[in-house]
């Protein structure tokens, strides 16, 4: 009935406050692009005091506030929220909405032939909601009392004291808010909207990877939301949910209540970070899966068993956050349990990786741009997900887990890896967004420039960690025993600022290829899912010219007996 | 309308069922999060003292209880009303709800003066915290219950519904009717254990 109805529509119904889950995405990517420039900015200062502690800032540092960094040395106060805003902006507003929001909004209906979401209107409040906690978080280095300084990870007592983190708590409310009303839209879409014959066991990886994390992201972020609560709560109106009894700040017996417990919010929170780990990484595991049978012109090895994977983890991924407590005095009786899931868990990621590499084998692989971000990914994602084992003993986690090493682990798992992805699902899409493809000879200098550089960034956070190098530390060199790993600090910092200066290639390529790029025809990779059977860009609001029926699996290349290597999922015979 | 809609869906179940459902459970780990915080603190915490029972008012919250679970009842009379077709009987029991719902807030707001009154408050001591936080979490759910039942109201008056039509009664019931639950699980921990 609505569907048939067809209307001119505004600027403003079209491109701001649209239904449609294509601009939606849209809105999502562009905006998330903008988050993850700021929190790598945002970083790129704190490389500076690394690299020369105590020295001013040059160029930046005569634009910053004396309150910040007079003369232009950074403050501690504003090194700590600038480590606390970067892991906040670069999870929460940049990487998350941008797998999810954007390719998850954009792909995952024309995946499984749907013309819209299910609920277009939860869809836009779910942009706009995040939208306002991304500029409130932002805002807040401007607001009194400053952005929060306590760490991404918002631990208490510190995060009830500092100021700036009532801000930091009402913006994450609107994300918990605005993740819940898309978790809601994605999981009911992929029940209920698959286009005719596309059952479960021929639903594309990256379907199946944005219906889990859904399902992650439904179940984790309330309990975050529980928690955030009761943390305003101890901030506000002077409750002890967290704040112990006999609390001494500054010097001064705490005249609160007490008899709360501080380790509750790191239960809490855990609860939901260990999740959004894989809300993190799924998505780009799916497009990994796609891009990879694409280029191989093979059926992804395993499809069932990384379906399966993907579920598995999605389970086991809340049974193992108390691994990030090891050090907090956790009952070694109940440190041996979360031992235990964390190795299990670790079961289904090498099985994944495992297929996807086994994918590789005896193919004739076109090596494209998307192609080479995937196929970086597998040897970046396994150094990722290897130099996490030793985190999840705790023999070995006790040493290193106040150190370097654990953000080295972290960023290769979410940069090299997850990041990584991402740009090639950004290239391999592309065409279908915009009707044009990006430039390829660029897409490679992007390429090869930032693997290499973040290689060089992120490799020597082991070393440092393994010599003993305290993470969080504002002045490296006050400890004698980091001096002799000093000169590595110097190379990251030149290794991120270069980092900044071979996204240009890829920023200059992406809006130049929107409006100058070679037109792309419908399925310029000649690939076989439901989102190449409709016109690049697809429709509006409708998606494709006619309900697709689904007649086969996702991933049918090269199969025997026929003329061409890829054989459309809607394609009769 | 509704009938092709219902087809046109993977699963037969229309959206908007569907949709609730999946929103439910994210509020059971919601409730569930500040429950076990709840639990921990007070098996875990040398300092949480309960206070002495005569001063939670008992009878008053059964009373409560019973005004809560009747308006579940209403609630499900509605929706009998409104798929037998009769959109009068539909508005005399969601009025009826709308009227318990409104019944629970009251006597909620007389226990909470009582209370306050009486010594516990949000700053107290925990259990103090953890009743007001956990209490005013769920009478914000009724409040958005009795926003939704009215809106129902409404468009019921107005004859939007009738024996095809009438999803959404459907929806809210679900809604109500955990909204309700939620309150049966956090009579027991806070006023009877």
């Amino acid at each position: 009935m609505t569907a048939a109805v067809h209307r001119e529509e505004s600027f403003i119904g079209k491109w701001i406050f649209s239904r449609d889950h294509k601009v939606i995405g849209l809105q999502y990517m562009f905006t998330s692009l903008v988050f993850l420039l700021i929190g790598f900015s945002l970083i790129l200062l704190i490389r500076w005091q690394l690299a020369y502690p105590g020295r001013p800032i040059p160029f930046i540092g005569d634009l910053l506030p004396d309150s910040l960094a007079p003369g232009g040395i950074m403050m501690p106060d504003f090194y700590n929220s600038l480590g606390a805003m970067h892991g906040t902006i670069m999870i929460f507003l940049g990487i998350v909405p941008l797998g999810v929001g954007a390719f998850g909004n954009y792909f995952l209906p024309l995946q499984i032939g749907a013309k819209d979401m299910a609920f277009p209107t939860l869809n836009m409040s779910s942009y706009w909601v995040y939208f306002v906690g991304g500029v409130l978080m932002l805002s807040s280095f401007v607001l009194p009392g400053g952005a929060a300084r306590a760490g991404w990870t918002s631990y208490v007592p510190l995060s009830v004291i500092s100021s700036g983190q009532t801000t930091w708590l009402l913006a994450m409310t609107f994300l918990i808010t605005s993740s819940l009303l898309g978790a809601i839209n994605f999981i009911v879409t992929t029940l209920n909207l698959r286009a005719p014959g596309l059952t479960w066991s021929r639903l594309p990886l990256f379907a199946w990877a944005q219906f889990v994390t859904g399902l992650i992201l439904l179940f984790a972020f309330p309990v975050l939301q529980a928690g955030a609560v009761l943390q305003l709560l101890d901030r506000v109106a002077q409750t002890s949910f967290y704040m112990p009894q006999g609390l001494i700040i500054s010097g001064e017996l705490s005249q609160r209540g007490g008899g709360g417990n501080a380790l509750l919010w790191q239960h809490l929170f855990w609860f939901l970070a260990h999740p959004e780990v894989y809300v993190l990484l799924l998505p780009p595991m799916g497009i990994v899966a796609e891009i990879l049978a694409n280029g191989t012109r093979k059926p992804i090895f395993g499809y069932k068993e990384v379906a399966g994977s993907f579920c598995f983890i999605a389970v086991l991924s809340f049974m193992v956050w108390a691994h990030h407590m090891f050090v907090s005095g956790l009952k070694t009786s109940l440190s041996y349990l979360f031992m235990t899931t964390t190795m299990t868990i670790s079961i289904p990621s090498i099985a994944i990786l495992t297929c996807f590499l086994l994918s590789l084998k005896d193919a004739s692989i076109r090596f494209t741009v998307p192609m080479l971000f995937s196929l970086a990914f597998l040897p970046m994602f396994g150094i990722g997900g290897l130099t996490g084992l030793p985190l999840g003993f705790t023999p070995t986690d006790v040493y290193l887990h106040d150190t370097y090493y654990v953000i080295g682990h972290f960023h290769y798992v979410v940069v090299t890896g997850t990041l990584i992805a991402l740009f090639g699902g950004i290239y391999y899409w592309f065409p279908k967004m915009f009707g044009r493809s990006m430039n390829m000879f660029w897409g490679k200098v992007h390429f090869w420039g930032t693997i290499v550089l973040m290689n060089l960034i992120f490799f020597p956070m082991f070393i440092q960690g393994l010599a003993g190098v305290q993470r969080r530390l504002y002045d490296p060199t006050v400890q004698l025993h980091n001096l002799t790993v000093q000169p590595t600090n110097v190379l990251m910092s030149y290794a991120s600022w270069g980092l900044l200066l071979f996204q240009v290639p890829f920023i200059v390529n992406f809006f130049w290829s929107i409006f100058k790029g070679a037109r792309s025809e419908e399925n310029p990779w000649q690939a076989t899912t439901l989102e190449w059977a409709c016109p690049s860009p697809p429709l509006p609001h409708v998606n494709f010219e006619k309900v697709p029926t689904v007649h086969r699996g996702p991933y049918e290349y090269s199969v025997p007996g026929r003329e061409a290597d890829f054989w459309p999922q809607n394609e009769e015979n | 309308m509704n009938d092709t809609r219902v087809l046109d869906t993977s699963t037969g179940i229309p959206n908007g069922k569907l949709g609730m459902w999946v929103f439910l459970a994210s509020e059971v780990m919601l409730f569930g999060g500040f429950i076990s915080s709840y639990v921990i603190l007070r098996t875990g915490s040398p300092y949480f003292s309960i206070p002495p029972r005569e001063m939670l008012g008992v009878p008053l919250a059964t009373l409560n209880t019973f005004v809560l679970i009747t308006s579940s009842v209403t609630m499900v009379l509605a929706l009998d009303a409104v798929q037998k077709g009769s959109v009068k009987g539909l508005v005399r029991y969601l009025s009826a709800t709308l009227f318990l719902a409104f019944c629970f807030l009251g006597i909620k707001a007389y226990e909470y003066h009582h209370k306050w009154l009486e010594g516990i408050t949000l700053t107290s001591g925990l259990f103090g915290s953890f009743y007001y936080t956990l209490t005013a979490l769920h009478a914000l759910h009724v409040i958005g219950g009795i926003v939704f039942i009215s809106y129902l109201l409404a468009m019921a008056l107005k004859g939007r519904y009738d024996s095809r039509e009438h999803a959404r009664v459907e929806y809210a019931g679900l809604y109500w009717h955990f909204v309700d639950l939620v309150w049966v699980v956090l009579f027991p921990i806070f006023y009877l254990l």
